[in-house]
């Protein structure tokens, strides 16, 4: 079967696993970043696949990721119409997976990576949600300017000011985190 | 240049997204001007909080397999379907000799189920942060000592290190609304509970692997007790840290 060029098929689903699924430790992140709790964010990048899979035939080619970042971008937004923000619960931490230091970490280290980490995560996830996008996407999942403006459908301009605001927002939640001594 | 435009511009540096003439103007900027140059220090600070490996997640396995499952499959050849109906036939035959028996499987099935279902909840659970261990130390000596008194026998400990996977420490846990000893362990960037619960007059049951919610659970008994052990690394490797396990155990 052929939709629109694209073979939506057994062999147009072989192509588009191969290149979709290699990226969903990525979508999942943004997610997990941008939804309330885990399983919401279990529930949105499964839509973003179906959707992706369903209008693989508007892909232009080029690199998949930011497609995919957008189809991801715009599922959160509609499962969050008519709030009037995204809200992150720093409880929903504890879902985490764990994510150990680098191997060779003893215990006691890794441990204390894991803190900051932990303090790190909960302070981006209570960034507003147009700041907290920039920076999960530029920080974490290493998009240009470019690319993320894409993703966001805004200029770079925007991308630019917006992640300068959110890693000044981000830096002073960190030095309050620490003297508060609400970071460990 | 004035400081607002290059507090906004010195972002755009610092992640390479200048072109040279823009770089050489705010690196000017920020040359004559000591408070943008602390500003720009201070987020080069931040950045080096911000490591991506730290604050990443990774896709649960089940995720995986329920997109995998919604897409499309290749398309199957006359063969495979041809021996699937003959497989069937076949377990009809079967179903109808084991009927009488059927019974006390789906019993002793559904209690089986119901305690790999506790265990994989109890892996889950102690993922949770400040959940995963009680006592942390890479040492065997000191975790299996930390159990006295917590539990009517101490679970074996093994410090599997050499073989890669590191001992990361112990927790007290439940399984079956009975106390367990969760040994934990970690391959990589993955973690290995092994629960161990004592089981008087079991003797020795070889492993067998099963698999639930996206996660491997290998299950076998020795020496009077159960032992599962639960992770989301693949069965090949959870069969490796099992048999590793087995071995140091006998030496």
């Amino acid at each position: 079967m052929m939709v629109g060029g694209a073979d939506l098929s057994g062999g147009g689903a072989e192509r588009f696993k191969a290149l979709a699924l290699p990226h969903l430790d990525d979508i999942y992140t943004l997610a997990r970043y941008l939804m309330r709790s885990a399983s919401d964010a279990d529930d949105a990048v499964q839509e973003c696949y179906l959707r992706a899979f369903r209008h693989f035939d508007t892909f232009r080619g080029g690199p998949i990721k930011p497609w995919l970042f957008a189809i991801l971008r715009n599922v959160c937004h509609a499962a969050y119409a008519g709030n009037a923000r995204l809200v992150f619960k720093a409880e929903e931490e504890a879902q985490a997976k764990p994510v150990w230091g680098e191997d060779g970490d003893t215990p006691e280290q890794a441990m204390l990576r894991r803190q900051d980490s932990e303090a790190m995560r909960r302070l981006i996830g209570e960034l507003p949600a147009e700041f907290r996008e920039v920076i999960v996407l530029r920080e974490i999942n290493d998009l240009s300017y470019r690319d993320i403006a894409t993703v966001i459908e805004a200029p770079i301009g925007t991308v630019m000011s917006r992640l300068a605001r959110a890693r000044g927002m981000l830096r002073e939640a960190w030095i309050a985190a620490e003297g508060g001594g609400v970071a460990p | 240049m004035n400081c607002d435009e290059a507090s906004v511009l010195m972002h755009a540096l610092i992640d390479g997204e200048l072109d040279a003439g823009h770089a050489r103007e705010v690196e000017a900027h920020i040359a004559g001007c000591p408070d943008c140059a602390a500003r720009l220090r201070e987020f080069q600070d931040l950045r080096k909080l911000m490591t991506p490996a730290n604050l990443r997640y990774a896709a649960p396995a089940s995720l995986r397999a329920r997109i995998e499952g919604k897409l499309p499959a290749p398309v199957a050849d006359a063969t495979s379907r041809r021996s699937v109906i003959k497989g069937f036939a076949f377990g009809a035959g079967a179903s109808a000799l084991a009927a009488s028996g059927l019974l006390l499987m789906v019993m002793r099935g559904d209690e089986q189920k119901r305690i790999l279902e506790e265990v994989v909840s109890a892996h889950l659970r102690s993922l949770q942060a400040q959940h995963l261990i009680d006592v942390q130390s890479s040492d065997q000596h000191t975790v299996k000592p930390w159990f006295n008194g917590r539990l009517d026998a101490a679970p074996p400990v093994a410090d599997l290190t050499a073989q890669g996977f590191t001992l990361l420490g112990g927790r007290l846990d439940y399984v079956d609304a009975k106390p367990v000893a969760a040994i934990v362990y970690r391959r990589r960037m993955h973690i290995i509970n092994l629960f161990c619960a004592p089981a008087p007059g079991s003797g020795h049951l070889g492993a067998v692997m099963e698999s639930l919610h996206g996660f491997n659970v290998r299950r076998w008994s020795e020496n009077g007790i159960d032992l599962w052990a639960v992770s989301d690394i693949n069965a090949d490797e959870l069969t490796e840290f099992g048999e590793k396990f087995e071995v140091a155990l006998k030496q």
